[in-house]
């Protein structure tokens, strides 16, 4: 009986502990990674080339934010990757019809907080699959930005604002951006792990039945998430834009998959209800900082593509079969006894 | 009825037995020692309080669980299922109270799922298919299009469905979990025309049901099972139903009632008009304080349904809902948690947990605004409060962190109750607050409803279990195809009045 | 009212109710079709040369491998399922079978049981991933596609296969016709009428409607959920990876890119061909009329003066409107059910 409860006791807190161990092994795995590549891959560990690492990995740590929150409200969103390129797209056109950049940049978030808006109300008025939904709006949005400017660039950027993006802190090799991001980071792990709404997102992702049982708004939650998620895509579009000093209809192509992949190895479940950001943001650094390890080793970047997808069914795979293996050794020793 | 003349099945070698059968899920034993023997053409019943461990083991008898000790023996010889398709190759047969249709396809098709007939090529004969269908549903006297898709029709319509496909699998044993549950007079005389005769062809039939003048009309022989065990079997005709019910609950009612009198105060709750159509029509109603109401009715009459209306989940179409005096909106739970009701639904996994979040989460999500400071949350106030709850109920878990899944089923249901108890309701509804949870705790769940009317809390109380409307209820509202069919005090109250009103007989009669 | 007087009319309204749906599926199918021949119409009237030889095999050559696609495609999203690793495996598929061409110079029919073989093998790995890792079809396929692609780069090395290195009979194959109809339109009609057969008129196809339709009751009644999965991610897989020896053939030139993003047209196809993207229900012949509208689109919009750069946007427009749509539909048609079928009335 008292062993009985123990080893009760310890399956559970094991099976507690797992929950946190995905978002541990994560964050081991990145610092792993980083010490061994600063070691042993030429230019890795100096400051210039982590300036470079957190340029290239600001657009999809703006858009794996809004997605965490997303996805652990059980939903997705494929269509960010597109919003991006139709607020680049959009601030090329308005750049080209003489309005200031200062005026560009707030409508380009604005914009998409629309397209995002578009989204939540197919979803959460109408009650569609936000998959089927998103990868409509993704077409959609991608669409409308080759009308907005087919296959031209708007490349005549005001320098101070590009040189702005590219640059550091006064003397220091850190990077202008990494205050902002740092910053949006912290505000979305604090609205995530330390407020009411926070706490409706986990309910509305692990049962949004019971979620509604207990007073949570799951469609008001989503909608607004859908808006702050399209907000977001186009903050990163006009950071695209700047970095690159190029509007284009093609800009952040294909980006949707490496967000959901780094939101997914990050340890976020797809069904919702699971996750947290400190996995995420460990994921977007470890990807980040592969890619531009292997770039710097001369090694092709399509491995990066094989190893991604490997860590993607991994994050996966690896709890379910160990709890398989768990719930196999259960029956095994049972049936002995 | 005719339930004596079967010759002596205890001479002939029963088709299928159990012995000795347990099965556990994690912390929780559902059976520990199971006993049943069904012999051929002999209807038997399985009574057993909810929770005794009836429905799993039906479902080690349809192959969905293995036992982890004892034995299955088909015609003696011992069997280990490994999936359902080989207790359906064994003549099982099993019908669940929530038929398992395929919504998008045919009748026809969900009759012959895997099985059906092929003509030209090898390919499937519709036309073949749709024949044998409609001589099969002929056969049971039900008019429905085999070629329609099952998705919409009514649970009795679906039941029929899924009787018609044991048939066409030939089975020789017929499980029926609480078939009866969601169906009126006429409904229920069909069915069972349909199941006598397939008794008297030589079928075995287990039989599970509240019921207690179905099992009498339908049944030879009855078993009692109590908390996952063996209590006793006999031939129906030497029993009388309070034994059985003495047997089932074992204990004394008031034990498991701790019903105390308690003067009502003011109005809490008004209903008048309430509609939705399709739903429910024309209901009204009204609870006060300190007063325990129960909704009663067969399954599918509307119960669950009206008190989400009242709570907000679904929105009405018309009627008004007042709280303390104050007009509740349409389909908005949170102003009906800011006028102080609660509701404790009735699937407590579907419905009222967050199984993979921890108990901390679920007993505090109620409260998670009132316990933040300007909507920050830091953890120490949700854990004292879910501490505090939680023990004040005794729920059992290993640590506040655990996910709420690990817990039995009683202990979720504290949970449950400890969310919406903390948010100090005035108004508590409850709907189904003892299912699928073990006899102590039953008793404790009384108790506390108990307790809470003496408090003033006005309790709205939806049950299918007539002992706990009878024990708990000052008054009884018996609701009857989306209307109150009428109104009961606890001295009106008995098995016969409730159920006279529930299946409308009284108006055939 | 009694529910002895109820019986009947109950009966008559599940009668009603049957047709009712029935037309509602049946219009979906008719609606593509009406849409297709309104887009045709109009596009000829602007100019009559739209419906010209040419023209049409070119819109038949388009569409031939997005309707192939979209039949495997649709197999697996009845089950609730997606395979978004549809476009690697084509790609996979078209540079293995292009490089074996081009240095054995191996017979046509060769290459295709290759390609065949190669998308068997991929689509195998899927379903073992989900069903036996447990791991939801959307994260597993995402990752083969990555996977997939990877192995692309890792095979072409930055290389590619060009036209003067394969065969002139496969070059053949892939651009001739007859009757005017490309052989590679045959191939994916004879396809897409033998996964219809297979969907309709087997058991193995009956099943996996089943398991979308009701996952949990599926089980219950002893449908081989693992078999039939692993049978609907295999099947999806081979015609992705003979998709990829018709890319080849038909243009000749293969670079570790082909069909790069394909996937996302080929779920756009099944849905706008009112595939529920939750398993269920759709036919294979709506996903193939959705893959040629999405093809007759493409081909009408230089003919109708309209910017190339709409395509895109008025496909994206088109899926939400046909998801839109179905559950429009689906909603009145629950509600008419509720209606006649409730005790209150």
């Amino acid at each position: 009986m008292s062993t009985e409860t123990l080893t009760a006791r310890l399956r559970d807190s094991a099976a507690v502990r797992h929950l946190a161990t995905w978002d541990a092994a994560i964050i081991a795995a990145t610092i792993a990674f980083l010490v061994v590549a600063a070691q042993t891959v030429e230019h890795f560990g100096t400051a210039r080339n982590a300036g470079y690492i957190i340029l290239d990995l600001a657009p999809i740590l703006l858009l794996a934010l809004a997605m965490t929150l997303i996805v652990t409200t059980g939903e997705i969103d494929l269509s960010v990757a597109s919003t991006v390129g139709l607020t680049s797209a959009a601030m090329g056109v308005m750049w080209n019809s003489g309005i200031p950049l200062e005026t560009i940049m707030p409508l380009a978030v604005v914009l998409g907080a629309l397209l995002g808006a578009v989204n939540g109300l197919f979803i959460t008025g109408f009650g569609l699959p936000s998959l089927a939904v998103t990868i409509g709006t993704l077409a959609l949005y991608r669409g409308l930005s080759y009308v907005l400017l087919g296959d031209t660039a708007v490349a005549d950027w005001p320098r101070a604002f590009t040189g702005w993006v590219l640059g550091t802190i006064g003397e220091t090799q850190v990077p202008n951006v990494l205050i902002p991001l740092a910053a949006l980071a912290a505000v979305v792990a604090v609205v995530l792990h330390a407020t009411t709404v926070g706490r409706a997102v986990y309910a509305a992702g692990a049962n949004p039945i019971a979620a509604a049982y207990a007073g949570v708004p799951v469609r008001r939650l989503k909608f607004w998430l859908y808006v702050a998620s399209g907000a977001m895509a186009g903050l990163c579009g006009v950071f695209w834009t700047l970095r690159y000093s190029s509007a284009r209809a093609d800009n952040a192509f294909g980006l949707e998959l490496t967000v959901v992949a780094v939101v997914l190895l990050g340890g976020v479940s797809i069904f919702g209800g699971k996750g947290a950001l400190p996995g995420v943001l460990a994921a977007v650094v470890l990807l980040t900082a592969l890619q531009n390890a292997l770039r710097l080793a001369h090694v092709s970047t399509e491995a990066l593509t094989v190893v991604t997808g490997s860590l993607l069914i991994a994050a996966v795979l690896a709890p379910n079969t160990a709890s398989a293996i768990r719930g196999a050794l259960r029956h095994r020793q049972r049936r002995t006894v | 009825m005719g339930a004596t003349e079967q010759t002596g099945p205890e001479a002939a070698r029963p088709i299928v037995a159990l012995t000795g059968v347990a099965k556990r899920f994690g912390a929780v034993r559902a059976l520990s020692d199971a006993r049943l023997e069904l012999h051929a053409g002999e209807a038997h019943a399985l009574v057993g309080e909810n929770g005794a461990g009836k429905s799993t083991l039906i479902k080690i008898l349809a192959g969905l669980y293995r036992p982890d000790a004892g034995s299955v023996e088909i015609d003696g010889r011992p069997v280990a299922f490994a999936g359902t398709a080989e207790a359906k190759a064994a003549g099982i047969a099993v019908i669940y109270q929530e038929p398992a249709l395929f919504g998008d396809l045919t009748v026809a098709e969900n009759l012959f799922v895997g099985r059906q007939p092929k003509g030209r090529f090898g390919l499937i004969d519709r036309a073949e298919m749709n024949r044998r269908a409609a001589a099969l549903l002929e056969r049971l006297g039900v008019r429905l299009d085999p070629d329609r898709p099952a998705g919409g029709l009514s649970i009795a319509d679906q039941q029929i469905v899924e009787i018609a496909g044991a048939i066409a699998l030939d089975a020789r044993v017929l499980v029926m979990d609480e078939p009866t549950a969601a169906l009126s007079g006429v409904e229920v005389e069909r069915l069972f025309g349909v199941v006598r005769s397939l008794r008297d062809d030589g079928a075995a039939v287990l039989f599970i049901s509240h019921r207690f003048d179905e099992v009498e009309a339908l049944c030879q022989r009855v078993t009692v099972m109590r908390d996952g065990a063996h209590v006793s079997t006999d031939r129906m005709d030497e029993v009388t139903v309070e034994q059985l019910v003495r047997r089932m609950v074992g204990r004394e009612l008031g034990a498991m009632f701790p019903k105390r009198e308690v003067e009502p105060g003011e109005t809490v709750l008004e209903v008048e008009g309430l509609s939705r159509a399709g739903i429910c029509r024309d209901v009204g109603f009204t609870v006060r304080a300190g007063e325990i109401v129960a909704l009663a009715g067969l399954v599918g009459a509307g119960r669950s349904e009206v008190v989400q209306a009242v709570f907000g989940i679904e929105p009405r179409d018309t009627g008004t809902v007042r709280v303390d005096g104050r007009t509740l909106p349409s389909g908005s739970p949170r102003a009906a948690m800011r006028a102080g009701v609660a509701l404790v639904p009735e699937d407590r996994r579907l419905q009222g947990l967050l199984l993979d979040l921890s108990v901390m989460r679920n007993a505090t999500l109620v409260r998670r605004g009132r316990l933040s400071r300007f909507g920050f949350l830091t953890g120490g106030a949700e854990r004292r409060e879910a501490a505090e709850w939680t023990a004040r109920l005794s729920t059992k878990y290993g640590r506040l962190t655990d996910p709420a899944a690990t817990l039995s089923g009683g202990n979720q249901q504290k949970v449950v109750l400890a969310k919406w108890l903390a948010a100090n309701p005035r108004l508590l509804i409850v709907d189904e607050p003892t299912r699928g949870i073990d006899v102590a705790t039953k008793a404790e769940v009384h108790r506390l409803l108990s307790e809470l009317a003496a408090d003033g809390v006005a309790i709205l109380m939806v049950s299918s279990e007539l002992l706990e409307v009878l024990g708990m209820a000052d008054r009884v509202l018996v609701m009857r195809e989306g209307r109150i069919a009428g109104e009961l005090s606890r001295a009106e109250a008995t098995e016969e009045s409730v159920m006279l009103l529930a299946t409308g007989q009284e108006a055939a009669a | 009212m009694t529910a002895l007087l109820k019986r009947p009319s109950r009966g008559t309204a599940a009668g009603t109710g049957s047709t009712a749906l029935d037309l509602a599926l049946r219009f979906r199918a008719l609606g593509l079709l009406i849409a297709l021949a309104v887009l045709v119409a109009a596009t000829a009237a602007v100019n009559p040369r739209f419906l010209g030889l040419q023209s049409v095999q070119d819109m038949l050559f388009a569409a031939a491998i997005t309707v192939l696609l979209a039949s495997g495609m649709t197999v697996v999203v009845l089950t609730r399922g997606i395979d978004l690793s549809v476009g690697s495996v084509l790609g996979l598929s078209a540079y293995l079978t292009a490089s074996l061409l081009s240095e054995t110079g191996a017979p046509v029919v060769l290459a295709l049981l290759a390609g065949l073989a190669i998308g068997a093998a991929c689509g195998a790995a899927n379903g073992a991933i989900i069903h036996f890792g447990k791991v939801p079809p959307l994260v597993a396929t995402l990752g083969t596609l990555y996977i997939v692609r990877g192995l692309v780069y890792f095979a072409a090395g930055g290389s590619r296969v060009n036209a003067s290195d394969l065969p002139r009979g496969f070059l053949d194959f892939g651009n001739g016709s007859v009757l005017g109809v490309p052989y590679l339109f045959l191939i994916s009609l004879a396809v897409l009428v033998a996964v219809a057969v297979f969907l309709a008129g087997t058991r193995a196809g009956r099943d996996l409607y089943a398991l979308g339709s009701n996952p949990e009751g599926a089980r219950l009644v002893g449908v081989r959920a693992g078999r039939r999965l692993m049978t609907a991610y295999v099947l999806c897989g081979a015609l992705a990876g003979l998709g990829g020896v018709l890319h080849a053939a038909r243009f000749g030139t293969v670079d570790a890119s082909a069909g790069h993003g394909l996937e996302l047209t080929v779920v756009a196809a099944v849905v706008v061909g009112g595939v529920a993207i939750f398993g269920g229900s759709g036919t294979v012949l709506g996903a193939g009329l959705g893959a040629l509208l999405l093809a007759v689109i493409n081909n009408a919009l230089p003919v109708l003066r309209i910017d190339q750069f709409w395509q895109q946007a008025i496909v994206g427009a088109l899926i939400l409107a046909a998801i839109a749509l179905d559950r429009l539909v689906g909603l009145r048609a629950a509600r008419a059910l509720r209606r006649k079928g409730s005790h209150v009335d």
